[in-house]
């Protein structure tokens, strides 16, 4: 089946003139074969869910009673070619609030960047900085407008307000979640395995920046579509600090060390006559 | 996998909703409020898509505040459920909200009264409403010990069978419920239904 484009062909002629000698499928109407299939609904959605961009990233928060703890991994993967293990993954989108990318990249940056600006523009029109509510409710009606149109944001909003610690979970279906503890991406079921096991409210700094450091490991660990660096952020009082970034493969080692095998037969240098 | 159902009583009406908010396999939060009160007299219970039902229902909550502002009166129920109607079925052939609502309010004129709403601005006045998989278990529960005039401890006993049915025979069955009342007395929460710490 062809599919009509006569109404969108121009007036002059797209190549030559009349070439015969070469073939002159370039002045007909540009027409595509759809592809013959049984059933063309199902295979439209197949198509549409081969391009979705399925969210391979480990990313995390939660809130203990020092804070807020955000944490994610760094890898970027196109279906099964990695093509980046250094991708910045927690969005500074002012001194006091960070934003956690899962799903399309530049849509996370963007619209992050776009929040970021609104944030501003609101502190300078209030005179008072923006809620940590009010940020994640801006993105989230954004995220809304669009609903259907392809965005793939899965974004956790953390920052400390007068109210305290606040950690919101966005995404581009729409949905916005307040929390104390959220995961994201393809390997948020391990990471959440190792953060809900090791989870207390009272826990130091230190010990909620090794328990969100572990988790996002565990998750690299067993998901091939997150890799790269840990890197852990802590959200305080005055403000955000990046407390570590940790390559995984040597986290690996330094939680499970190689002991060294006890040697049963040595080889020496045979004995030359 | 998310249950809403509600019932009328003597002179109140329950609408108890599970508290789950999942994204495939997994379970975000299990304390999720899902049954907004509209406004004193006025519960609504809605269950669907994540986006949609935040955001839907907190447009009708604004709007029938509004009302009030302007007119100085509350609308009521049956006002208020045909507003919900409207709303979905305008947008029904254009951008639909996927989101299914029970409807609970309490007049002094008319007393209580309960109104299904479907996804596709379907409009029921009833006695007896639920939605989701939990529906296939709480509307036999109800059906069969159901009775008009009852009080609020049989009711509450009655939802919770539909509860405990649930838990049971669902295959993914949601960890908490939350169950609230609307009577002469106002729109509030009546209790939790737990088995998760948080």
């Amino acid at each position: 089946m062809k599919l009509d484009f006569s109404g969108l062909e121009s007036s002059a002629p797209l190549y030559g003139g009349s070439n015969d000698l070469l073939f002159d499928g370039f002045s007909a109407a540009p027409a595509f074969d759809l592809p013959v299939t049984s059933n063309f609904d199902e295979y439209q959605k197949k198509s549409v869910q081969m391009v979705k961009p399925a969210k391979g990233t480990t990313t995390l928060a939660f809130i203990f009673k020092d804070g807020v703890m955000v944490a994610a991994d760094s890898r970027a993967s196109m279906g099964g070619y990695i093509s980046s293990q250094s991708v910045k993954k927690i969005i500074e989108i002012n001194p006091y609030m960070l934003g956690t990318m899962a799903g399309g990249a530049a849509d996370c940056q963007f619209w992050h960047r776009n929040l970021g600006i609104k944030c501003r523009l609101h502190e300078l029109a209030n005179k008072r900085r923006i809620s940590v509510t009010g940020a994640s409710k801006l993105l989230a009606n954004i995220l809304y407008s669009y609903r259907g149109m392809g965005l793939s944001v899965g974004t956790m909003i953390a920052g400390w307000d007068e109210k305290g610690p606040g950690l919101y979970y966005v995404d581009s279906e729409g949905g916005r979640l307040k929390g104390t503890k959220f995961s994201v991406g393809s390997g948020s079921p391990y990471a959440y395995g190792v953060l809900d096991s090791g989870y207390r409210y009272d826990m130091t700094v230190d010990e909620a920046a090794e328990l969100a450091r572990r988790s996002i490991y565990h998750a690299t660990f067993r998901d091939g579509a997150s890799g790269g660096v840990a890197s852990v952020y802590h959200v305080g009082p005055n403000g955000w600090t990046k407390l570590s970034g940790d390559d995984v493969g040597e986290l690996h080692y330094s939680y499970y060390p190689v002991e060294p095998a006890t040697v049963e037969q040595e080889m020496t240098e045979a004995v030359v006559a | 996998m998310e249950c809403v159902f509600g019932m009328v009583g003597k002179d109140f009406a329950l609408v108890v909703a599970d508290t789950s908010a999942v994204n495939s396999i997994l379970v975000h939060k299990s304390n999720e409020d899902k049954i907004m009160v509209l406004d004193n007299h006025k519960l609504m219970g809605a269950s669907g898509e994540a986006g949609d039902r935040a955001q839907f229902t907190e447009y009708v909550q604004k709007n029938v505040s509004l009302y009030q502002f302007r007119n100085g009166i509350p609308l009521t129920t049956k006002a208020a459920a045909n507003f919900i109607r409207g709303e979905l079925a305008t947008a029904l052939r254009k951008n639909p909200y996927q989101v299914n609502i029970i409807l609970a309010g309490y007049e002094k004129e008319t007393g209580p009264s309960l109104y299904f709403i479907d996804y596709i601005a379907t409009l029921h006045k009833v006695d007896k409403a639920a939605f989701g998989y939990g529906s296939y278990f709480a509307l036999s529960m109800m059906d069969r010990h159901y009775h008009p005039d009852m009080t609020v401890e049989e009711a509450v006993k009655l939802a919770d069978q539909c509860i405990d049915e649930i838990r049971s025979r669902l295959v993914v069955a949601p960890q908490n419920f939350v169950i609230k009342i609307v009577d002469k007395d106002g729109a509030r929460e009546h209790s939790w239904r737990r088995t998760t710490k948080e």
